[in-house]
């Protein structure tokens, strides 16, 4: 027994039986149940049982309060629905009226039982049964105080594409200091690698580049690009994040940004990565133009240096000398609050598709390799042309949901590829005045000005046809076709099965994860949904936390999503963390697991099986100890360690028996095949 | 390595040599094939039309009888692709679909038979060659390298679709028998219809629908520089091989496209005589093809020609436009 | 699981104008049909799941010669349109070339529902004149009596009764197989005869009928 406030040493216990309206009173027999407790478990402690219609509305708050303060209650019991939706409201209550809120205890009256039998019988005599099992427990129950933890105000974000650059921004511009780490030599992401976006037709360049430099030269935002996070540890408020620098080979205080290395480098070879395979670089380059920062990057494995020894022509024209071929890595480890996750999305390998022809037939492109080709400063300064680089092409075919949609390939909808296919349809036309032809399944333009995007391309002429696309062959039926790809399709709104002949085919490929997103989940101790995107903490509600206080995602590192709804969550997830900071310290649970020294024997079975890596061993004691920052409370190790040396806060041994035997002591007559669930 | 066999229907006569070819390999590969005593006729793609659990029992009969022939070799081959995709499909529906089970058993009951779900594997034999024997064991046993000799491989659908055992990689883009045709030393060419339909019953019931079809496999290994075609299945050999004169006819062209069993071309860089391989029983001969390699194939005289009675010249026939647009 | 609408759907057309009820005659109800289709494929994607994407039409070899592609057909079956599918040539053209089932980005059995519609169209009396479907009997003929096909015999009975478009051309191709020994004279028999015959009677029985 705990400690209490009746002068004959036992609880003071008050028992509140919500009506919920009819929820529970429609089921429930409410004014017999606290009646019954009244009589019935007055020898446990119940001084006052009382049923109201809504416990949840500030007049049952009230009367909470109230029955505190003059009946001198040390302990509440509230009979009404899930602890999930008002746990908090009745521990407010009793924290109002002076009782410490863990002396509060829900029974679930209404998920438990109005709302899974029509038996009334049965569900009153299982309502008490539960009250009476509550009323066993919360007689166990300790006054606990939350855990309060400092937040530091720096954050990390990793991934620098518009949702980080966006995040960062409005992180800096509050006054506090912001890391980005970001994989890829310059930041900008996948829209650096756009012409123009929809459905504006802005230049992606043009209004990114802006907020590119903005957050190089931002002096609250320190960028560790050509990195990778190695290690994270910690949890809210303090996580202590190890990155790797990789090794650019040239020394960033030197250099000027001048690019004679990359002019006079002799090895070029085609770049994967920015120019998605259909563009060269050379060994040492800056990706793009624009990039932030300027500094160039050398890409060891195909530079002649460390594979012959030979060359140097960098070292030799560098005016400043700035090129460290003895460049190592650096790690640094930076400490930070909180941390987000914009890591973005990665493409859709379309080789794995060989009846549309991508890697056989040379005129078939993917849309990110159409991108760079539309793109300006990309491989062909914006001139669409065929594989052979010169010759325009007539007659464009665009195939939507390639990839996508798929219950072979991904099962979802890619959201943006039916406005890009649209787009490229419109830049086609623009360009090069060929015919246009889209294939689709469904035409998806649902944000703002996306469908008069649509109506546009209509009026250009685009030839649309409903119908998702069989096979891309060069196999041409009748004469005169050499050279010329057919897309072989029904087109569904009249019928018929066409074979269309087209000079260039462009297939709009899914947005997929990235590629090591579980590997980045996994070290972040976030979850990632069955395809990979990171898992949201509510998909409606909350779309940009996670269920990891303090790890925060945005963009298309949750899911496919425009350019307008990344920024968004930018911001948004920039504001969860500016208010996190501003807090300058945070309440947790208490419900915690705690190690009793004593009867802790040094096994550690518990320190390999916490899913938050909460528990440490102390060499020195031969003990271990848990986080109670860290630690959510989940009571893994506290079932698994053998010597019964955990208990878990809010779940003590004590308190669960209590409420078992509470439970029994009221008979429930069920059929004998029907199981009981509480 | 022995393994149960299924003939099918058409190995027996129209397809002869290719259960010739096949059987003429089983001392070179080292493999045994052991029929399934009194096998019954698969139902091809008539029976299912008719009736559907009757077609399922007809399938399983053969799979029950083949269970109670298992002694070590589980491994049920058929070379008949219709076949094949026939007993794989029973086999594999027996295992999922409950139903289906419980009621083609109690067909098989009333003629004193049970199949028991997943007892036998049933497999292609270009599948148990390729994966089980493979193609480095094929390049050794080379001794007459068919250097010269251009070859479209023309697999047709139903080895590769529907692949209810998942047997192939990638079923749009196979490359069995390329790299088959490449072990023998011959040169494979790039066919893109190599997995498109023959029409299968079809010159049966459209001539006109078989006919467009089977026109476009030929002219498309025409295209491609193929001295002759190989395959897998029967009906595909008998469409593209019977009725090329038809088509000939029907369109005013004059292809002389052979079509070969793969066998018959493994046997053949094996070092096996055309006569042993059933080379020669094809309608389009194969003999100019191999002659350009040195192989002399003892032709059968065919049947004496009545002359024509019309002597003027035929008009070209203009392939009818099946929806191609320009 | 689908659920019927309680009421029917006013089919207006012809037959219905100027009429107070509904033409006579009850088809199966929706309910039944697509149980009967889903029976085909058990615990796996059906016709609920088309999206009506056209890839099927899109790949078949013989889309070209059917009235309907099986998409329009699929979307006629979920329209209720059970007497049109029935009389459609879609399912006798197909070729079994299974281009439809592996594209299919639903992974709908398509091929095995053509054949189910092959079957329905034979119980409901749809085939009388059907070329492709008497094919199909002669063959079946020859199956329940030999326990294996005699292609002869098949062709033979076959173009009595639906006669080639080129007759002398077909016979010449007939006489050249013959001559090169690939067709047989007279048909083999199975000694199990009597054992299939028993098998084949009972599953007749256990044919799923809609």
């Amino acid at each position: 027994m705990t400690e209490t406030t009746d002068k004959n040493g036992d609880h003071r216990i008050g028992v509140y039986v919500c009506h919920c309206g009819s929820n529970i009173a429609g089921v429930v027999n409410v004014y017999e149940t606290a009646k019954w407790a009244q009589e019935h478990l007055a020898d446990q402690g119940v001084v006052v049982a009382k049923e109201y219609k809504f416990m949840c509305s500030s007049l049952g708050q009230k009367l909470i309060e109230e029955d505190i303060k003059n009946e001198k209650l040390d302990r509440v019991v509230v009979a009404a629905c899930s602890p999930h939706l008002h746990e908090k409201t009745f521990r407010g209550a009793a924290s109002r009226a002076g009782l410490n809120p863990y002396l509060v205890e829900m029974a679930s009256v209404r998920e438990q039982v109005s709302w899974v039998t029509s038996d009334n019988a049965l569900a009153t005599e299982k309502a008490k049964a539960m009250i009476s099992g509550a009323v066993a427990r919360v007689r166990e129950h300790q006054p606990l105080d939350p855990i309060q933890v400092p937040i530091n105000p720096s954050t990390l974000i990793v991934g620098g594409g518009i949702a980080g650059i966006q995040a960062a921004l409005e992180i800096a511009n509050s006054g506090f200091h912001v890391y980005i780490v970001e994989r890829e030599p310059s930041i900008g992401g996948h829209m650096a690698q756009f012409d123009k976006t929809f459905p504006t037709l802005d230049c992606a360049a043009c209004i990114l580049t802006p907020r590119m430099s903005e957050v190089g030269m931002h002096p609250n935002i320190e960028l560790l690009t050509w990195s990778e996070v190695e290690n994270v540890e910690g949890y809210l408020g303090n996580y202590s994040v190890t990155v790797r620098k990789k090794a650019r080979y040239v020394d960033t205080s030197l250099c000027t940004s001048c690019g004679i290395c990359e002019q006079k480098c002799p090895r070029k070879v085609i770049d994967e990565k920015f120019n998605a395979g259909i563009g060269y670089r050379k060994a040492i380059y800056t990706p793009f133009e624009q990039a932030v920062p300027k500094y160039p990057v050398l890409d060891r494995d195909n530079c002649t240096y460390f594979e012959k020894g030979t060359c140097k022509a960098c070292e030799k024209f560098c005016g400043p000398g700035a090129i460290k071929f003895d460049d190592q890595d650096e790690v640094v480890t930076l400490n930070v609050g909180n941390v987000i996750l914009a890591t973005g999305y990665d493409m859709f390998d379309a080789r794995r598709i060989p009846r549309y022809g991508y890697g056989y037939l040379p005129n078939v492109f993917t849309s990110l390799e159409f991108e760079r080709m539309c793109n300006a400063a990309g491989p062909t300064n914006g001139a669409i042309v065929m594989r052979d680089g010169k010759t325009p092409p007539k007659t464009v075919g665009i195939i939507h949901c390639v990839g996508s949609r798929d219950h072979k390939y991904n099962t979802y909808c890619s959201s943006i590829c039916c406005m890009q296919s649209l787009k490229f349809a419109h830049l086609v036309k623009e360009r090069t005045g060929a015919d246009v032809f889209n294939f689709y399944i469904d035409m998806r333009t649902a944000a703002k000005d996306y469908d008069e995007f649509y109506q546009k391309v209509l009026e250009e002429g685009t030839n649309l046809i409903r119908g998702k696309v069989a096979e891309v062959t060069d196999g041409g039926l009748f004469d005169g076709l050499d050279g010329k790809l057919i897309i072989q399709v029904e087109d569904t709104l009249i019928g018929r099965q066409r074979r269309i002949p087209v000079d260039m085919v462009i297939l709009a490929i899914a947005l997929e994860p990235r590629h090591d997103a579980t590997y980045v989940a996994h070290q972040f101790g976030i979850s990632t949904d069955v395809h990979g995107w990171f898992t949201e903490k509510h998909p409606k509600l909350d779309p940009v936390a996670t269920m990891t206080d303090g790890i925060f995602i945005a963009g298309c590192a949750s899911g496919p999503k425009d350019i307008p709804a990344s920024v968004s969550q930018g911001s948004a997830a920039a504001a969860r963390v500016v208010s996190y900071i501003q807090q300058k310290e945070l309440a947790l649970e208490p419900v915690r697991a705690s190690i009793n020294a004593e009867q802790c024997s040094g096994c550690r079975i518990c320190n390999g099986l916490c899913p938050f890596n909460a528990i440490s061993f102390d060499a020195e004691k031969m003990l271990s100890e848990v986080n109670q920052a860290l630690c959510q409370g989940c009571g893994t190790c506290v079932a698994a360690c053998p010597a019964g040396a955990i208990t878990g806060t809010g779940f003590t041994n004590q308190q669960i028996l209590a409420q078992i035997e509470g439970l029994m002591c009221v008979p429930v007559h069920l059929e004998a095949a029907q199981p009981a669930v509480v | 390595m022995k393994y149960l066999f299924y003939p099918g229907c058409s190995l027996e006569c129209i397809s002869s040599a290719y259960y010739e070819s096949l059987l003429a390999l089983q001392n070179k590969l080292d493999v045994e094939f052991e029929e399934i005593e009194d096998w019954n006729c698969c139902g091809a793609n008539e029976y299912i039309a008719l009736h559907r659990i009757p077609s399922y029992a007809l399938i399983a009969r053969n799979l029950a009888l083949a269970e109670q022939q298992v002694d070590g070799a589980k491994t049920l081959l058929a070379a008949c692709s219709a076949c094949y995709v026939n007993l794989a499909r029973t086999a594999k529906y027996m295992g999922t679909d409950r139903e289906l089970n419980t009621k083609v058993n109690d067909a098989l009951s009333a003629g004193g038979l049970h199949y028991t779900a997943g007892t036998v594997q049933v497999r292609h034999i270009l599948d148990a060659l390729y994966k089980e024997i493979g193609i480095c064991k094929i390049k050794k046993l080379v001794e007459r390298p068919l250097t010269g000799l251009r070859v479209a491989a023309y697999y047709g659908c139903m080895v590769l679709r529907p692949d209810p055992d998942q047997r192939w990689r990638d079923p749009e883009n196979p490359t069995a028998l390329e790299e088959l045709i490449a072990a023998c030393g011959a040169e494979p060419v790039d066919f893109p219809l190599r997995t498109h339909c023959c029409s299968g019953h079809m010159p049966q019931i459209s001539t006109e629908a078989s006919l467009e079809l089977l026109r476009r496999l030929v002219e498309s290994a025409v295209k491609s520089g193929a001295d002759l075609l190989i395959t897998t299945c029967p009906l595909c050999q008998l469409n593209i091989d019977a009725y090329q004169d038809e088509m000939n006819k029907f369109f005013g062209t004059s292809y002389r496209m052979p079509i070969l069993f793969f066998t018959q071309l493994m046997g053949l860089a094996f070092g096996l005589s055309p006569d042993a391989l059933a080379i020669g029983r094809e309608v389009v001969s194969s003999a100019p093809a191999l002659a350009r390699i040195g192989v002399k194939v003892e032709q059968i005289p065919p049947p004496v020609k009545r002359p024509p009675k019309n002597t003027s010249l035929p008009m070209p026939r203009m392939p009818k436009a099946y929806g191609e647009q320009l | 699981m689908a659920v019927s609408s309680p009421a029917p759907e006013e089919k207006v057309g012809p037959q219905s104008f100027g009429k107070a009820s509904p033409p006579p005659g009850s088809p199966p109800s929706q309910t039944a049909v697509l149980d009967f289709f889903r029976s085909i494929s058990p615990g796996l994607p059906n016709i609920e799941f088309c999206i009506q994407c056209g890839s099927c039409g899109g790949s078949c070899p013989a889309a070209a010669l059917m009235d309907h592609t099986p998409r329009r057909l699929f979307a006629l079956i979920r329209a209720g349109e059970l007497e049109e599918v029935l009389r459609s040539n879609t399912p006798w053209y197909c070729v079994s070339c299974y281009f439809c089932m592996v594209r299919c980005p639903q992974e709908i059995h398509i091929t095995d529902i053509m054949y189910g519609l092959k079957t329905l169209a034979v119980q409901r009396g749809y085939t009388r004149r059907n070329k492709a479907t008497d094919l199909s009997r002669t063959f079946a003929g020859f199956i329940e009596r030999f326990g294996r096909s005699f292609d002869l015999g098949i062709a033979a009975n076959h173009y009595l009764r639906h006669p080639p478009s080129d007759l002398m051309g077909s016979a010449k191709m007939g006489s050249e197989l013959l001559f090169k020994g690939r067709l047989k004279l007279t048909p083999n028999k199975i000694k199990g005869i009597p054992q299939l015959k028993k098998i084949l009677k009972r599953a007749k029985q256990l044919e799923a009928v809609l």
